[in-house]
């Protein structure tokens, strides 16, 4: 358990860290990079508190794609340093405001609502040969099946809009077919004609 | 593994053994596991490059490299050697902290993504539950490495390299988590462990029978991911030179090199492991073979087994590079969302039919 106390005090620590750093950083790209970063300790996290599952889909969908992406548009970004640094001041009130709020939500669900007291305890471990996988899959598929499909549809409908927005058709374009190409048989297109030799002049 | 050791360990060390501390064994023996497999990828990766060379030779009706050792087989260390004195020149007008870490960012998650992947039924270093899920978000993040060496080198054709990277990796990386969730539904589990275990039976019992589909997407989409030929667009030497790792030299090019070549042995032992049974060898149920004294090792799964798949699939990617014209961007983007996803997201209807009616690997399974 002490193991357990330093470990998670540290990458916390280092969490609280990089996400400061992605607030202050003047380096879009940085940025971004220490939002990995703290993405990945956000992840070690939740691996000291048993849910491996999540940590690694966190790795897999936030780090893998989102922050991909992130970086490929930020990449292209020509941003202006000084105008990025007026905004830090602007919305820090708002921020702060945020992140007070969630605080007090986070507390509201784990102290007060479970019960758990802030000895240090924690939760109990799980025992032996338990995968989360397995509990979250079951749970997810049986009594929050119509949440769950609901947010599919949300997200699917999310798509088809942004792809709709998006997509403009340019008069003149030309695309390649490829069906077309792959049904082309030789004689459509070459003629073998016969003729006979022409004398040399 | 006991017996292996009790074999050849004396007895005063074993009962020196005794006495450290349990954390302290445990730390000790995956070190030096770790070392064993780092030590391993290394070696293939050496020997790789000079079996390449060797292939792509002969498919040329060249000889390759001869002259470094007998047949050539020294080539391998005079190339290593010769990266690692050459100065690391540095751009002035890179961003050079990330300039010197990106080729780290792409060698690690290439290494890390050993620790799951089972040798034999016990070398292991991590057999954990989430095994597949942990290598498909490891393979996802080696592409932070390319995007930023094009990003920090601060040249236009490192930064060309580096975008179609990052969008050819976002486009395969889909459908290769779609054939794995087939072979997930036929495995029954996340554990490769307990995916290569599933396929244990012979040949008939392997997934890529049943997954067909699903493993010629995932090897293509593998070749995508490791930017091999003929999906090699960004390096694409004759367009953009050599793409993200344009001014990279000595040590920084090598790490990038051997990353590159680490994670197609990692692509090519995953299809093993996931398709071909892993260590299991093909001969297994053929009881007569164990009654021949000569032959009964073929019937024995184990490490040289998976060698063996692994070499195969390392030869095609040789093969393919030696074999195919590079694809064009737009035609490597169709591929991937156009053909690639609908095929897996059919065939994984497909499973769930099989599944329904019990046949392939299914069979016997209630409910």
């Amino acid at each position: 358990m002490m193991l357990h106390s330093i470990l998670f005090y540290v990458f916390a620590a280092i969490m609280f860290g990089a996400a400061l750093g992605v607030v202050l950083s003047r380096n879009p790209v940085h940025s971004v990079m220490l939002l990995v970063f703290t993405f990945f300790n956000a992840a070690i996290l939740w691996l000291l508190a048993e849910a491996e599952f999540l940590a690694i889909v966190l790795v897999l969908v936030y780090v893998g794609a989102v922050m991909v992406l992130f970086l490929f548009v930020v990449m292209m970004l020509d941003v202006n340093i000084e105008a990025a640094k007026r905004g830090l001041t602007r919305y820090a009130p708002l921020g702060i405001g945020l992140a007070l709020f969630m605080a007090i939500e986070l507390i509201n669900v784990i102290w007060l609502r479970t019960g758990v007291s802030s000895d240090g305890s924690g939760f109990a471990p799980t025992p032996e040969g338990y995968s989360n996988t397995k509990a979250l899959g079951s749970v997810l598929y049986t009594e929050h099946v119509y949440a769950f499909e609901i947010a599919a549809v949300i997200l699917l409908l999310a798509i088809i809009a942004a792809i709709t927005l998006t997509m403009r058709r340019r008069p003149g374009l030309k695309v390649q077919n490829i069906g077309k190409q792959v049904a082309v048989r030789a004689k459509d297109r070459v003629r073998v004609v016969k003729m006979d030799a022409e004398k040399k002049q | 593994m006991p017996e292996l050791i009790a074999g050849l360990v004396p007895q005063f060390a074993l009962n020196f053994w005794g006495t450290v501390p349990p954390l302290a064994q445990y730390l000790v023996t995956t070190v030096f596991k770790i070392l064993i497999l780092t030590i391993g990828v290394i070696l293939c990766v050496a020997f790789s490059t000079y079996f390449e060379r060797k292939v792509i030779g002969s498919m040329q009706a060249r000889i390759g490299p001869n002259r470094v050792g007998p047949r050539g087989l020294l080539q391998p260390f005079a190339d290593v050697i010769k990266l690692l004195i050459k100065e690391v020149i540095v751009p002035s007008q890179s961003s050079k902290f990330i300039f010197v870490i990106a080729p780290l960012l792409s060698l690690t998650p290439a290494l890390a993504a050993w620790a799951v992947i089972p040798m034999n039924d016990w070398f292991v270093i991590a057999d954990i539950n989430a095994g597949l899920l942990y290598v498909l978000a490891l393979t996802s993040v080696g592409v932070y490495g390319v995007i930023l060496a094009g990003w920090a080198t601060n040249s236009k054709y490192a930064l060309l390299g580096a975008m179609r990277s990052a969008a050819q990796i976002v486009a395969y990386e889909i459908a290769m988590g779609f054939a794995l969730v087939g072979v997930l539904m036929a495995g029954g589990s996340l554990n490769i462990g307990d995916i290569v275990n599933a396929q244990s039976g012979g040949v008939s019992h392997w997934f890529i029978l049943p997954l067909f589909p699903l493993f010629v997407v995932y090897w293509i989409a593998g070749v995508a991911e490791t930017n091999r030929a003929p999906f090699d667009v960004a390096e694409g030497e004759s367009e953009i030179v050599a793409g993200f790792h344009v001014e990279y030299s000595g040590v920084a090019f090598a790490l990038f090199f051997l990353a590159e070549y680490a994670n197609m042995i990692l692509i090519s032992t995953l299809t093993a492991v996931f398709f071909l049974g892993g260590w299991a060898s093909p001969f297994e149920g053929w009881t007569f073979l164990n009654n021949i004294s000569w032959l009964a090792w073929l019937t024995a799964g184990g490490l040289p087994w998976l060698f063996v798949k692994m070499c195969f699939f390392m030869y095609t990617f040789f093969w393919l590079r030696a074999t195919f014209p590079r694809y064009r961007y737009d035609q490597i983007m169709r591929l991937g969302w156009k053909v690639f996803i609908p095929v897996t997201i059919v065939w994984i209807g497909v499973e769930g039919a099989m599944a329904w009616f019990q046949v392939g690997p299914w069979a016997g399974m209630g409910g």
